[in-house]
């Protein structure tokens, strides 16, 4: 019997008054963080993109059962649409424009009018949000639509070569027509502003924030942002597990033909589950853009993408508390291991003989496999056994002999 | 024209080693219906096994002509990578053999991460300089350059196809392995024992991946613990798109998908007026393969459709 119990149906007394006392930890957890620095709020403030991150693609591979290996591409076009949209850099498109092409150019700039031309657009929030999730929703229907009708292996090799060719793009697109930046990536994006608050702190406040009497740091307002954000994933995705579509999807993992003998639409429910997990990739990539102020296409690589796999691997296919579980440790895992197993090897051997960052990757390549073999549902599976994924294939007569 | 030919040339040198990766995947896909996630990360052990070896021969036998340190840096690296492909097999995709398809592709993620970090680890992490054994004077062909090395890798190419063609047709081995591709249960109850072929299959695989590898470094001089992950995605597409399972699509997917990329390379600058440039070359791959997938998704020769859920 576990002290925390979120179990609604049954325990609801107990799962509310669990999710009372979680809801204050972590109301109370960055004031307590913070005294040991902000740059550990900052961490957290990082693991929870990379939650939201998880939770996007719990949806699509979790759910679903389609493995996508590039994620992180949404989350890319969510960070570069507000790169676009909320810095200087549209002044830098025009100007490219003018220069490749004058009579577009300056009908361009006719439409736009001087104060775009010279300090590009800057949307708030409530219309960047929108349109990252739709923009990277478009996109990941627009990669599913030739793909989802074919076998799940083919697709992951799609999704990977896509994740690549939105990198190649980022890193090419400055030329002649600078959209990107190119590898430099795009500097000076808008902070969040919401009601009118600065969540990065007013100029000459030293980064802190202000609301009313009250004042934190700017780490700290970006926690509960990030922080609220994520809690509204966790309800919509769960909403959406139980849902009508949300049993297709699981229909569709377990038994594809199955499900479209039961009269599921499987590609139109498919490219949903695709293109609802790249609109959440979307809205991270968003929240990532305005929090560094600062994109670039090193941050898309594919080693993040298989990181964001990783968290949903090992915390549990499918089960959402698993994958915050999941995201939660290997999002602090380069941190605990800068910060204890390197100072360990330097006090026993004297020298570090394993860079953290290697120890990463090692542990995060471990991690896929020992948990594929040994417990394929993850660390926290999901309770009821329907929701797992499938152990093992049943017998489909081209299967091999024990 | 002279540049036409240049390209064409290139491409066939490209796309033979695309061909000899993608035999490697579609063999095993053929028999498994698995996609061996870490192959390329196996070519790029055979590059650091023969970069090593070629180091070795260095101060140990100095002076030995660049053929013949070629030819010893891939005889060390075809057991080296047949060793790897074995333990990863054994590893990662034995035990899920029955299991649904998403596990096997996750272990072989892993797998190649693993491979990746314990290179980085073994031979560093920046990319290290092969060295240049054959003459670099290059020979010209109808107005069009090739090198010694580029020209040594098209016949070892040829060669190590023959040679597959030959196994795979002639030989009882050869016969077992179609036979398990065919049906596995069946060719068990006929007496095959399907360990045997799958462990035979991903040997032969890692072996061309070896010789792929160590010309791979030869012909770029330069190798990095990263460097399989490209040319194993593309050799994956090239074995997609012509037709996965099949030996000959793989083959012919290869060399088009060479050709492909360097035409494509060489002509896009003046096809979309300046706006994208040759910087856009990988993107070819994968272009072909969504076209592939929407068009043909059985491929150049591919017979029955991959799709059997």
């Amino acid at each position: 019997m576990a002290i925390l119990n979120f179990d609604v149906q049954n325990q609801p007394r107990q799962a509310y008054a669990s999710m009372a006392v979680l809801l204050v930890g972590l109301l109370v957890f960055p004031f307590v963080a913070a005294q040991f620095g902000n740059s550990w709020v900052r961490i957290i403030d990082i693991a929870l993109l990379y939650i939201m991150l998880a939770l996007g693609l719990n949806i699509v591979v979790g759910f679903a059962g389609l493995l996508d290996l590039g994620y992180i591409a949404f989350f890319a076009v969510g960070a570069y649409i507000t790169g676009l949209f909320a810095s200087p850099q549209f002044a830098a498109l025009l100007e490219s424009i003018v220069n490749y092409s004058p009579w577009l150019g300056n009908a361009l700039v006719a439409i736009m009018g001087p104060d775009i031309v010279q300090n590009g657009i800057h949307l708030s929030v409530w219309l960047i949000v929108p349109i990252a999730a739709v923009v990277a929703g478009l996109f990941g229907a627009l990669l599913g639509a030739p793909t989802l009708k074919l076998r799940g292996d083919y697709l992951a090799i799609v999704t990977l070569g896509f994740g690549e060719i939105i990198r190649i793009f980022m890193n090419n697109l400055n030329d002649p027509i600078n959209f990107t930046n190119g590898p430099q990536g795009i500097n000076g994006i808008d902070p969040i502003r919401i009601f009118n608050v600065n969540l990065a702190g007013e100029a000459g406040s030293r980064a802190n924030v202000v609301i009313g009497d009250f004042s934190m740091p700017s780490v700290n307002a970006y926690y509960f942002l990030f922080l609220a954000l994520c809690i509204a994933i966790v309800f919509v995705t769960s909403r959406l597990q139980h849902s009508r579509l949300g049993r297709a999807w699981v229909a569709i993992r377990e038994d594809e033909i199955a499900a479209k003998a039961m009269g599921i639409n499987t590609r139109n429910v498919k490219l949903l589950a695709f293109s609802m997990g790249a609109s959440f990739g979307g809205v991270a990539g968003a929240m990532f853009a305005s929090f560094q102020g600062f994109v670039s296409p090193e941050s898309f690589s594919l080693t993040e993408s298989i990181a964001v796999l990783a968290m949903v691997v090992l915390g549990g296919i499918g089960h959402i508390p698993g994958v915050i579980m999941g995201g939660v440790l290997l999002a602090a895992l380069p941190e605990v291991l800068r910060h204890v197993v390197e100072p360990a090897q330097m006090a026993i051997f004297g020298q570090v003989v394993i860079e953290s960052e290697v120890l990463r990757q090692l542990l995060y390549g471990l991690a896929l496999v020992l948990i594929m073999l040994n417990r394929p549902a993850g660390l926290w599976p999901s309770p009821k056994h329907e929701d797992r994924p499938q152990a093992a294939d049943t017998n489909k007569g081209d299967t091999f002999p024990a | 024209m002279d540049t036409f030919i240049q390209q064409i040339i290139n491409g066939l040198v490209l796309g033979s080693m695309y061909a000899l990766i993608a035999l490697g995947y579609t063999m095993v896909y053929g028999v498994l219906n698995l996609i061996n996630f870490a192959h390329g990360d196996v070519l790029m052990i055979g590059a650091m096994v023969g970069l090593t070896i070629l180091t070795l021969l260095e101060t140990f036998a100095p002076g030995l002509p660049g053929y013949v340190d070629l030819f010893i840096a891939i005889a060390g690296a075809v057991p080296a990578c047949i060793l790897v492909n074995i333990i990863i097999e054994r590893i990662a995709y034995r035990r899920l053999r029955n299991a649904p398809r998403l596990a096997p592709l996750i272990t072989a993620i892993g797998v190649s991460i693993l491979l990746q970090t314990f290179a980085m680890m073994i031979w560093g992490r920046s990319p290290l300089p092969f060295p240049q054994l054959l003459s670099t004077e290059p020979i010209m062909i109808g107005g069009a350059l090739i090198s010694q090395t580029q020209l040594l890798l098209l016949a070892l190419a040829a060669l190590a196809m023959v040679a597959l063609v030959v196994l795979v047709e002639k030989t009882r081995m050869g016969r077992a392995m179609r036979a398990t591709a065919e049906n596995p249960r069946v060719a068990g109850l006929m007496g095959v024992d399907s360990n045997m072929v799958i462990v035979a299959t991903f040997a032969i695989g890692a072996a061309l991946a070896a010789i792929a590898g160590v010309m791979w470094g030869a012909n770029y001089a330069s190798i990095a613990f990263a460097m399989g992950t490209l040319p194993g995605l593309k050799a994956f597409c090239a074995a997609v798109l012509g037709g996965i399972g099949n030996i000959y699509g793989a083959m012919i997917g290869g060399i088009l998908l060479g050709i492909i990329e360097s035409l494509g390379a060489g002509y896009i600058g003046d096809l979309t007026g300046g706006f994208l440039g040759s910087h856009y070359q990988d993107i070819f791959a994968f272009v072909v393969l969504i076209i592939v997938l929407t068009i043909r998704p059985s491929g150049i020769m591919g017979e029955r459709v991959a799709d059997r859920a």
